[in-house]
């Protein structure tokens, strides 16, 4: 990675973002640096999701700066930032929403055929990555014909395949039981840890925040202070 | 277990004797076992050598002589101390929990800070037994791992809807 260290991949200042008359965030900032896992957590209606989403560039805040490696998201054209969801973002969601009438290797192919790839190539590293996901047997079989934890790292595997250098879940084994969301999880987190990238997680279960390097609490739109956690600097 | 501390937790709202301070402990921690008087009293023996508390008078009523303790400001110290301090997580730290947590809301202590601080050690302890469990061969270990995980779940379960609970309580029946 040639990115300096003290340098941040990604850093949110002063987020607020509002659904009607509903705030969701309320001043949420956050600083990522690159290979970094954060795990945001918080109560229901917290705005976790919410924060995750403006980070991710699917949604704009109100008010407030993203940047990711310095260039500010809401300063792209939107061109620019599809691309950049595209190939710098990896998106896992609690239901891995696949898209239904693809099989699994069209599916993981899918970003790399928007990106200009060429067919067999693109084919080939989904491949490789449904394969290293341990999930090579389901290829060609739709979502409907899979467990719910091969849809899941099917899923994954659609994030990864790009090599982005941010990857965010939004409760990505939410819809799992226990041992299969663990199992998703462990391949998830090893696979970030391989290629160096970064990960932003939003869950509510304190067994995923667990796989985080750090924990970021979200109260009421703002993030609860860290200063005072032990170990914290400051 | 700390229940000198404790102790100190009680004497904190004001001086009592002996049969009064094991009578609110028991009151206070209803789900702990109930104090022995000869508890109370090593106890608070040791507390009075240490200079944490004080005899702040002797009655003598119908029955025996009494002693009436009282917390020192060494003692007031100890207690703002022990609340203070975050508590390793392990098999036995729940109950530690509950009594630091309960003493913190009496004493007037800042319990979110507590809460927030413990959360915070808690799943440090999480992050290192779910990278062993990852690393683990055996699924034995791992087994072992799961069960160590799911009681400092709980822990962290309950230390989270302590902190909704405290945050919305509105003082509670009357």
């Amino acid at each position: 990675m040639t990115t300096d260290p003290v340098e941040p991949i990604l850093s949110a200042r002063g987020l607020h973002k509002s659904f009607g008359r509903t705030p969701a965030l309320n001043g949420a900032s956050l600083v990522l640096q690159p290979g970094e896992s954060v795990a945001i957590t918080g109560p229901s209606g917290s705005g976790k999701s919410t924060l995750l989403h403006c980070l991710a560039g699917v949604v704009r805040a109100d008010s407030g700066i993203v940047t990711f490696r310095g260039t500010r998201l809401d300063e792209l054209t939107t061109d620019d930032r599809t691309r950049l969801r595209r190939v710098s973002f990896g998106l896992v969601l609690q239901f891995g929403q696949l898209v239904p009438e693809l099989s699994a290797v069209e599916n993981v192919a899918l970003p790399l055929l928007l990106e200009g790839r060429p067919r067999a190539e693109a084919a080939a590293s989904a491949l490789q990555w449904l394969e290293r996901l341990e999930v090579g047997q389901v290829a060609g079989s739709r979502s409907l014909a899979m467990s719910g934890g091969e849809a899941q790292r099917v899923a994954i595997a659609r994030a990864l395949v790009t090599s982005p250098d941010i990857v965010f879940a939004d409760e990505p084994t939410g819809a799992l039981d226990t041992v299969t969301g663990e199992l998703a999880l462990d391949v998830l987190v090893k696979a970030i840890k391989e290629t160096g990238a970064a990960l932003v997680l939003v869950t509510h279960d304190n067994r995923v925040a667990a796989v985080a390097d750090r924990e970021v609490v979200l109260r009421d739109g703002v993030v609860e202070d860290e200063t005072d956690h032990p170990g914290a600097a400051g | 277990m700390s229940l000198g501390t404790v102790l100190l937790g009680v004497l904190a709202d004001g001086p009592l004797h002996g049969y009064d301070l094991k009578r609110e402990h028991d009151e206070r921690f209803p789900a702990a076992r109930p104090l022995a008087y000869g508890q109370v009293y090593a106890t608070l023996t040791r507390l009075q050598r240490d200079g944490l508390v004080e005899t702040f008078e002797t009655r003598q009523e119908a029955g025996p002589e009494r002693t009436v303790y009282a917390i020192t400001d060494l003692g007031r110290d100890e207690l703002a101390r022990w609340l203070d301090e975050t508590e390793q997580p392990g098999p036995y730290a729940a109950d530690e929990l509950v009594r630091k947590t309960i003493t913190a809301l009496h004493a007037g202590a800042d319990s979110q800070r507590y809460l927030r601080r413990q959360r915070a050690v808690h799943l440090t302890a999480m992050r290192d037994l779910t990278q062993q469990r990852a690393a683990a061969a055996e699924v034995g270990t791992r087994i072992a791992l799961d069960h160590t995980l799911a009681h400092l779940d709980a822990d962290l379960r309950w230390l989270e809807e302590t902190r909704e609970r405290i945050a919305h309580d509105d003082g509670g029946p009357t």
